[in-house]
């Protein structure tokens, strides 16, 4: 067997020095990664410190019922608002349905095959893809051939941030449900698409609501894209074939600006959006963990 | 062939998605077999059933190759509106470093080098932080903290990039101009090279403060991937390791670590590829420069803060806008190969 | 038909003959407000195998993760009561946790090699508590894979992945990095219940090999694997140590109905 026999005791004076020694070193390691964690939520507060202090000031009916007007004469963020919400309201609808069937293809028909391994990871990547190349994208289909900037370039470039959203979501979330479900459902004679829709749907409602929520929250203070496609627009217009004013891109405009009010306005603006979009996302949340 | 349970998604398929006999999942997803009742007893509602399935299965096979279509769209527009640019100035395009409006001369070089050099240093800064943030939410932190602690993380990165942009401007420019880069110029003044790397006038702007709000940004991206795959690790691992007597750090750096190093880096690379196309903050404090600076503090450009910024000067069908979306392809390109890499990684480990 | 199991030399062995290594009083064990334990007592005895027998979830693993203090790994679980091991307390609060877990190695269920080499899987554990030379960690290693038979078998890649060997193999190698320690006492947590039967025979042959050396408690569901390997048998039931004897006399003449109707597999 062996070339050595067990010794009834090692050294202990040793054993005790290296003790001491990886205990310094154990705690050292949990100093700093307290400290990691600290400096990560430090910033996190200040981000939302800056845009009470600085945005809270500001904040007025007049920011509500105005639309945005020349330096001076007191403007609101109405058709900032506005635009907003149309741009975001176009994106979900056309973006939630596409990535629902992409998401369900990819649970319920594409369990191993190729084309499936494929969609799931282009998918994947557009997910991560730097969205004012989308916005690029955009403009040179829709934009640059149909001759201006509109409010539904806008919609579709914010289309195409949704989809790999809400594909992620409703493909985990369609992964989650038990088989003994669909396998009752599929027992009771209901065809394939039937035990889907009304049998896995329902039952991954508030995963793919969380889907849907997190999308809205991400485009919802988008900015790069919109350059290139709805543009902005300072004048009030509801037309979709227009440039459309959204609120990220006026913020864009006035934060930059040598104007003080047009300045205080766009951290007004900021704080509008920071804030909307964390209670989204914190909403999506509490949907989820209703799920139990 | 005949295929009795093929209807059910997942007695055709193992535990990790591989099908154990290809032939039911070809029936699974095109013969509704199962979903009809026997034929002879009521034939009219199988062919209904039938017709059912194959539309449905039609639109959402048809919504994935869109996926598929999608990505080829953006890259074929980006390259043929990118053609003239690319035409012109060759394969150099990448390289040179020329970027004169008014002489219609155009090069990616100065923001290639800008984009990855703001990139890697913000990886530099975010990847320590961002491991220490996931070591203390997966193994220190009491358990009453965890979630809250992560979810503060996580709102991190549903910020919008302008507020990052803005918060960048109003208060981290500021900070770097009156007391942090002072101070740097005044330690590195007399020491050859440093000198260099930190020279310039105190402005404030300029690619490290870029690559500083990079890295916060990044940094919610990166610590929540690596919590994720920390917490893959079966605790049955773990406590083998403790079991011989080792500290909690001992267990992260000899198990937890090794066991997941591929989705790891895969994390890192997926916050490579958030850092490399971000736009709005980026634009906010880079000093927008078309040309090399030496200095780390000194001005530059991204390819996504110069697309941001001179686009509202580009007219259409001008070389100048034809420059643009060739450097959208390249920016394109690169952050494909980054996000493909870290899309590798990234994939389950296999069973085993 | 168990009694035949029972190898004739462990009806030599009884209780008195061996001092206890570790003596559990009193001891209580709570996950939040569920108590696990109820007022176990127990005695390990010294290099002795200890068996300890009952239906899932009647509190035989969580006992054994007392030993090593485990639980301490998990927010809401604590334990009360005493577990004397020479003299000092396991479950007191002060004590040294990493020092305690050298003294007493344990072995799971299912095999666990770490993500590195066999070699290193080995001096994993004796790196943290001793200094020692190239050589010396070479015999180390040589020693302790020997001892759990494995040497053999391993030598010539031993810095090879250890995922890389069979589950048998890898089970055996855990056994060896417990070893390697030089713990005073293991704890096997159905070692076996993962293995083949000829890698489940190789496992009990060199329990009963270590033995000599160490003091041995072993979470088993197989009564013939109870029977072979054990000196003393302990059987629970619902948080309760139900009765304690010898290997012999547990499978021949079990003193509680309870205890009778499990080793007879009327009920598991």
């Amino acid at each position: 067997m062996g070339t050595t026999t067990l010794s009834p005791a090692r050294n202990a004076t040793v054993a005790a020095a290296l003790g001491r020694r990886r205990k310094r070193i154990d705690r050292l390691t949990r100093i700093l990664c307290i400290a990691a964690t600290v400096i990560g939520l430090a910033m996190l507060a200040s981000i939302l410190a800056t845009l009470l202090m600085r945005g809270l000031g500001g904040l007025s009916l007049d920011v509500f019922t105005r639309i945005t007007l020349p330096p001076g004469s007191s403007g609101g963020l109405l058709n900032a608002i506005v635009g907003s919400l149309i741009q975001t309201a176009i994106g979900t609808a056309i973006g939630t349905p596409v990535g629902l069937l992409v998401g369900t293809y990819l649970s319920e028909y594409a369990r191993g095959s190729q084309l499936g391994t494929a969609v799931r990871f282009v998918s994947d990547v557009l997910l991560s893809a730097p969205s004012i190349l989308i916005g690029l994208f955009v403009y040179t289909v829709l934009v640059d051939p149909f001759g201006g900037f509109s409010g539904i370039a806008g919609g579709v470039a914010l289309a195409v941030i949704v989809i790999p959203i809400v594909v992620r979501t409703t493909e985990d979330m369609l992964q989650l449900i038990p088989v003994a479900l669909r396998e009752a459902a599929v027992a009771l004679g209901a065809p394939k698409w039937r035990s889907i829709v009304f049998v896995c749907y329902p039952a991954a409602r508030e995963g793919i609501v969380t889907g849907m929520l997190l999308a809205v929250a991400r485009i919802a203070g988008e900015t790069a894209p919109l350059l290139f496609t709805s543009l902005g627009n300072l004048n009030w217009s509801l037309s979709l074939t227009q440039p459309m004013a959204s609120l990220p891109v006026t913020i864009y405009q006035y934060a930059g600006s040598a104007f003080d009010d047009w300045v205080a306005l766009a951290w007004v603006g900021a704080l509008l959006i920071t804030f909307g979009v964390l209670a989204v996302n914190i909403l999506a949340r509490l949907v989820l963990r209703r799920r139990g | 062939m005949r295929c009795a349970q093929s209807g059910a998604p997942k007695s055709s398929t193992d535990v990790a998605g591989v099908p154990l006999n290809p032939d039911c999942t070809n029936l699974d997803r095109t013969v509704p077999d199962i979903a009809a009742p026997a034929p002879t007893a009521r034939p009219a509602r199988r062919s209904r059933a039938v017709s059912g399935d194959t539309i449905y299965a039609a639109a959402t096979t048809t919504a994935g190759v869109f996926v598929l279509l999608l990505l080829g769209a953006i890259i074929a527009s980006l390259f043929i509106g990118g053609w003239p640019a690319l035409r012109a100035f060759g394969p150099g395009f990448i390289f040179d470093t020329e970027w004169d409006p008014v002489q219609e001369v155009f090069g990616a070089g100065v923001s290639i080098y800008g984009t990855l050099l703001t990139s890697i240093m913000a990886l530099v800064l975010a990847v320590p932080l961002a491991f220490g943030i996931a070591f203390y939410l997966t193994e220190l932190a009491p358990a009453w903290l965890r979630r809250p602690v992560g979810t503060a993380i996580e709102l991190l990165a549903a910020v919008p990039s302008i507020i990052f942009g803005m918060w960048g401007f109003y208060v981290i420019v500021p900070l770097m101009a009156q007391t942090i880069q002072p101070a740097v110029i005044d330690t590195f003044v007399d020491i050859p090279l440093l000198e260099d790397f930190f020279a310039g006038p105190p402005f404030g702007t300029g690619l490290f403060t870029a690559a500083l709000i990079l890295a916060v940004m990044v940094l919610p991206f990166i610590a929540a991937t690596m919590r994720d795959v920390f917490l893959t690790v079966p605790a049955v691992f773990k406590e083998s390791a403790y079991g011989v007597g080792a500290t909690t750090w001992e267990v992260m750096r000899s198990i937890v670590v090794p066991y997941t190093r591929a989705a790891v880096v895969g994390g890192i690379m997926l916050g490579l590829g958030r850092a490399l196309g971000e736009t709005m903050a980026v634009t906010f404090v880079i000093g927008n420069t078309n040309r090399i600076a030496t200095s780390l503090f000194g001005p530059g450009n991204t390819i996504a803060s110069i697309v941001a910024l001179e686009f509202p000067e580009s007219p259409a069908g001008s070389l100048k806008l034809a420059s643009l979306l060739a450097l959208g392809f390249v920016l394109f390109v690169i952050s494909f190969i980054v996000l493909a890499i870290s899309r590798i990684l990234l994939r389950p480990r296999a069973k085993g | 038909m168990t009694a035949t199991m029972v190898a004739p030399t462990l009806q030599t062995r009884n209780q008195a003959a061996a001092p206890a290594k570790i003596a559990i009083r009193n001891l209580d064990f709570f996950y939040g407000d569920n108590r696990a334990l109820k007022a176990i007592d127990l005695d390990f005895a010294d290099r002795q195998v200890t068996g300890l027998i009952g239906p899932s979830g009647c509190g035989k693993s969580t006992l054994l993760r007392c030993l090593n203090r485990m639980y301490d790994l998990y927010p809401g679980q604590r334990a009360t009561g005493e577990a004397m091991m020479d003299g000092q307390n396991i479950l007191a609060p002060d004590i040294d946790l990493n020092d305690l877990r050298s003294r007493i190695g344990m072995v799971f269920q299912k095999p666990t090699p770490f993500p590195m080499s066999i070699r290193d899987n080995i001096t994993f554990g004796v790196k943290l508590h001793e200094r020692l030379s190239k050589a010396a960690m070479d015999e180390r290693v040589e020693w302790s894979l020997g001892r759990a038979a494995l040497w053999d078998e391993v030598k010539d890649r031993l810095d090879a992945p250890a995922g890389g060997l069979s589950g048998g193999q890898q089970q055996r190698l855990c056994i060896a990095r417990s070893i390697a320690v030089r713990p005073d006492v293991i704890l096997f947590d159905e070692p076996t219940s993962a293995l083949d039967p000829i890698s489940t025979l190789k496992v009990e042959e060199l329990i009963d090999e270590l033995k000599g050396d160490f003091t041995i408690a072993i979470i088993t569901h197989n009564m013939q694997q109870a029977a072979r390997c054990a000196d003393r048998v302990a059987f629970f039931y619902l948080g309760e140590m139900v009765e304690v004897g010898t290997a012999a006399q547990m499978f021949t003449a079990p003193r509680q109905q309870r205890t009778q109707e499990y080793i007879t597999g009327r009920f598991s």
